[in-house]
């Protein structure tokens, strides 16, 4: 009985880790969603029980047969785009989107605008000045 | 003019850091609000028996509060939680969340029980659905069963003033 149950424990076991593709797809979502209890870990980085249940529960749903997508809307539905490490495009997020780019033109531009009026004008010589360069490099 | 434009530079820098810091980074606007409570049926605390089921509830505006004999803040807010359940402007149903049952009574039992009753969540997984991260947490839910409040984190007696029990009155009086 108690070497049927080692048995049976094993193979459980060896059938968990016998499966590269699945955990490579688990572990791949766990680094595209944050843990919502310790905010600046990803679900795969963190060990909060709550990081623990729900890489769990992505474990069981695309072992289910849901795709990707699937278990981001089911996290998003749960938790708000707050999940996700990238937010996706809307109108809320538009500044953090665009805004880098924002900055960095207006800072070029500042800096054109800086270059260009620092352009040393060129000297303006009367026909008597350049009589008299010529006389003195004569 | 230089000038005006550093000034100006420096008032938005000000203004930005303002309101960004006085933000709570902890606190997720949940998307459940505005959308109906997610479906459970769990067995009742008391009388692991019996289930409950948020359908019950239709036609009642109530709250349910996540807590767990593991939590300390749950003990923090728990005050606050019985003096809402006393004044009884709504059930308070509670949602023991990923606790252990003999746990869970005990603390009851040393605490004082303010629930109308407790369902178990042993596994988490309603817990998931509500979108839970940090528990405490209170919902208040509506007639119609829709979500319309979540706290996170311990009530306070100033979260209870002048948001649940006002919206609780509000929802109670619009039948």
């Amino acid at each position: 009985m108690r070497a049927s149950l080692l048995a049976l424990a094993l193979l459980a076991g060896s059938a968990w880790a016998q499966d590269p593709v699945l955990d490579k797809r688990v572990a791949g979502l766990a680094h595209e969603l944050r843990c919502l209890v310790c905010q600046n870990q990803t679900l795969a980085e963190s060990n909060a029980p709550l990081a623990v249940d729900l890489r769990n529960q992505i474990r069981e749903q695309l072992k289910s047969g849901a795709s990707e997508r699937d278990v981001i809307d089911f996290m998003v539905a749960r938790y708000g785009d707050f999940v996700l490490y990238r937010p996706p495009l809307k109108a809320s997020t538009l500044a953090l989107w665009i805004g880098p780019f924002v900055l960095l033109l207006g800072g070029a531009l500042l800096l054109w605008r800086r270059i260009a009026r620092r352009r040393v004008p060129q000297p303006q010589l009367s026909e008597a000045d350049h009589a008299r360069a010529a006389k003195l490099l004569e | 003019m230089r000038l005006a434009w550093v000034v100006a530079a420096f008032a938005a820098l000000v203004v930005l850091l303002a309101v960004g810091l006085t933000l709570n980074p902890r606190e997720v606007p949940s998307p459940l609000i505005g959308k109906p409570a997610p479906a459970f049926e769990l067995p009742l605390l008391h009388a692991p028996d019996k289930t409950f089921s948020h359908k019950e509830m239709l036609g009642k505006v109530w709250v349910l509060n996540v807590w767990a004999s593991w939590c300390p803040p749950c003990l923090v807010e728990h005050p606050v939680v019985t003096a809402l359940a006393k004044s009884g402007i709504a059930p308070v149903v509670g949602l023991n969340y990923k606790d252990a049952r003999e746990d869970a009574l005990r603390w009851l039992q040393r605490n004082g029980d303010p629930y109308q009753f407790s369902v178990q969540d042993t596994a988490g997984r309603i817990g998931m659905d509500y979108g839970v991260y940090g528990v405490p947490e209170t919902y208040v839910i509506d007639r119609r069963g829709v979500i319309r409040y979540k706290h996170i984190g311990p009530l306070t007696p100033e979260a209870a003033r002048d948001k649940v029990e006002p919206l609780l009155k509000e929802l109670d009086r619009a039948s």
